[in-house]
């Protein structure tokens, strides 16, 4: 579906990415979503924002994707609740939940009624994201018990774990009911980490917000600040310097290079390699002593900022990225030969955590665990940005969808970003490394949307007056992967959980926001 | 196997070793393991808690067990059950959501205990501050012994965090006896 097959009045919206901004009734609003969903098109993203001080009400939104790019429908709803379209995308169902919990205004007809983000820390009736909601101060305690759902049967028993886990990671509830060692049904219960950073983006500017926005999902630390960087120069209508840009599309790449090295190390272990984690740890501990040595920071926190990037390299700095990419390729193509050869390995890792093609596409499985399942869908190659245009990034994509499938994919991903980082270095155009930032009217919306290692992040921006934030929603892939992740185990022992959850490695942060 | 092995040999030991220079990382590895010989006899067993990080953090907590920091080797290692630690390396800010969660694993670590709070938003709530979903730091839940601020903290800080925190317990295990 193109941008021409619509028939409302759609504006594109200035920047980077293309996107077209319009807004619907009730009745178009669910025949947009079912055509764009017969097309092949996804739902990215769904929120709601309190635009009542506006004389507008309430605003339901939706990002799609669609051939040209992306479209971003806003629905006005007077009174509280819209048309339910979790029968077309399934994977808005929690974030319809999260928005009745968030704004008070719930999707109608949707099954699943109960809360998502709200936990027992604020009342049903209040709602963090109305404009007159101080989210400043503690609200009463309003307990709850949370239903979920059981299995019944001869044998058949739960195991209920987290939210604190075993290991190093985030916290999070899930809930097994199995029989035996195989798992019959897993419900995940999350919002945990639910620390309020929509609300908290309200109260700052849009230069203060890029520190936020680099600590929603801390891993992603790069993709988020270059998607919010990329929402406010849209609003702003500006566009930094070339060389921010390619600098950006370096520390993006260098980002997705740690990431994946952590995860083929942890694979390992989780697998009984320990070999693999102190060989691939080791050499994502050199990738960070770099980025601290050149750009400041081991995560690269804070190296994007609206306007531009805050750290520049010389060509001593090129120089021993480049010695250091190809030391890196060495190594990677070493340990590649052996988690190969290695018959333990590839016994835990084949078929364990599968998700068939059709699945994902019926549940919108999206980012590197999509692309391990034949979803082949990258933004760095279908709606590229500068540099990325002229990159000619080769997406990696395999149709198993299992450990093993999620565990190529990174392998290909870490060949793709060295030979990228390589092209970038290479060519990495002169001059300034940012531009000021124009005075931004309010009322105005921007958008952000970024190929980061997990997945497409999205950051939606409106904008007030005076240069502040009036509603922001970031949009983490994880979203749309943690639903496939209580398919994925079906099955399977739960010996076999931690490594079917590592090889998805989702954001708890990034979703609870 | 003989690639393993190949492997093993041509990477060769990493763990960055203690002594001697004055570099930061290697003094605070070597004090860091006489302190703990001398007070856990040989190993300390820490139990990490995320209470709300953005998981930056983490990473760093991570690293930790990389062949540089090499935490294993001093004898200290994360457990998966707080009746296991006798430390807890907690991350925050603490969100509301997880408040009872973190005092109920306080309560499951055995006396004495120690407590550790990683990172900038551990010590101050930092960027997120107190809100209607966040408590802010550590220490408005549960006791802290330790503050490592930093946006996350180095691995080479976090360890200096642990080293301070015994260093504190025998402090006041001194001055109780006195």
């Amino acid at each position: 579906m193109r941008v021409e097959d619509f028939d409302i009045e759609l504006s594109p919206l200035p920047g980077a990415t293309p996107v077209w901004h319009g807004s619907v009734d009730a009745g178009a609003w669910r025949r947009l979503c079912e055509q764009v969903r017969a097309k092949g098109g996804r739902l990215v993203a769904l929120w709601g924002s309190d635009q009542r001080e506006l004389g507008r009400g309430f605003g339901v939104h939706a990002a799609l994707v669609i051939r040209s790019g992306l479209v971003w429908l806003t629905l006005p709803v007077g009174g509280t609740d819209y048309p339910d379209i979790s029968d077309i995308f399934p994977a808005a169902q929690r974030m319809q939940r999260a928005l009745a919990d968030l704004l008070g205004i719930r999707a109608r007809g949707q099954q699943d009624q109960r809360s998502w983000l709200r936990h027992d820390t604020w009342p049903a009736d209040r709602y963090p994201l109305r404009k007159d909601f101080d989210g400043s101060k503690p609200q009463p305690a309003a307990p709850q018990v949370y239903p979920f759902v059981s299995v019944e049967g001869d044998g058949v028993h739960e195991i209920a774990v987290g939210p604190v886990h075993a290991g190093t990671i985030e916290p999070g509830h899930f809930r097994f009911s199995v029989i035996g060692e195989r798992i019959l049904r897993l419900e995940e219960r999350l919002g945990y980490k639910h620390k309020g950073i929509e609300k908290r983006f309200e109260s700052m500017t849009l230069t203060d917000g890029a520190r936020l926005a680099g600590r929603i999902s801390g891993d992603s630390t790069v993709a988020y600040a270059w998607a919010y960087a990329m929402a406010v120069e849209s609003a702003a209508r500006m566009t930094p310097p070339e060389r921010a840009l390619w600098l950006r599309a370096l520390l993006l790449e260098r980002e997705r290079l740690a990431n994946h090295l952590g995860d083929l190390g942890f694979l390992g272990n989780d697998a009984g390699l320990a070999f693999g984690l102190a060989q691939f740890t080791r050499l994502k501990e050199d990738l960070l002593r770099s980025n601290a040595e050149l750009f400041g920071h081991r995560y690269l926190m804070d190296s994007i900022v609206p306007g531009g990037v805050a750290a520049d390299l010389d060509a001593g700095g090129v120089a021993r990225l480049l010695a250091e990419l190809d030391r890196l390729a060495q190594a990677v193509a070493d340990l590649r030969h052996i988690y190969d050869d290695h018959a333990g390995l590839q016994d835990r890792f084949i078929g364990a955590g599968s998700v068939t093609p059709e699945l994902a596409v019926r549940l919108g499985l999206c980012g590197l665990a999509g692309r391990a399942s034949a979803q082949a869908w990258d933004l760095r190659a279908q709606f590229p940005v500068s540099p990325y245009d002229r990159l000619d990034v080769q997406m990696a994509t395999h149709r198993n969808g299992d450990v093993a499938a999620r565990v190529i994919v990174r392998f290909d991903e870490v060949g793709e970003s060295l030979r990228l980082c390589r092209r970038i270095l290479g060519a990495l155009p002169a001059g300034r490394i940012t531009s000021a930032l124009p005075e931004v009217p309010g009322d105005t919306l921007g958008v952000g949307w970024v190929e980061g290692w997990r997945g497409e992040v999205f950051v939606a921006l409106e904008t007030a007056t005076g240069g502040r934030i009036r509603r922001l929603h970031p949009h983490d892939p994880s979203w749309q992967n943690w639903p496939l992740l209580e398919h994925a185990v079906l099955g399977n022992i739960v010996p076999d959980f931690p490594l079917i959850n590592k090889s998805f490695n989702l954001s708890y942060s990034g979703h609870d926001l | 196997m003989y690639k393993i092995i190949y492997q093993i040999i041509k990477t060769g030991i990493r763990t960055e070793p203690p002594p001697v220079s004055d570099e930061a990382l290697r003094l605070t590895a070597q004090r860091l393991q006489k302190e703990v010989l001398d007070r856990f006899q040989g190993a300390l067993a820490i139990r990490h808690v995320d209470a709300g990080s953005c998981n930056g953090c983490e990473l760093e907590i991570h690293a930790l067990t990389n062949p540089y920091y090499n935490l294993e080797g001093l004898g200290i290692h994360f457990v998966a059950s707080p009746r296991h630690a006798d430390l807890l390396l907690v991350t925050g800010p603490v969100s509301r959501h997880m408040e009872v969660a973190l005092k109920r694993t306080y309560e499951a670590v055995p006396e004495p205990k120690l407590v550790v709070a990683v990172g900038d938003c551990g010590c101050t709530g930092g960027i997120f501050g107190e809100s209607y979903a966040s408590c802010g730091r550590i220490a408005n839940v549960i006791p802290v012994d330790v503050a490592v601020p930093g946006c996350p903290p180095t691995p080479t800080r976090l360890m200096q965090g642990i080293l301070t925190a015994i260093g504190s317990e025998r402090e006041d295990r001194a001055a109780a006896q006195r």
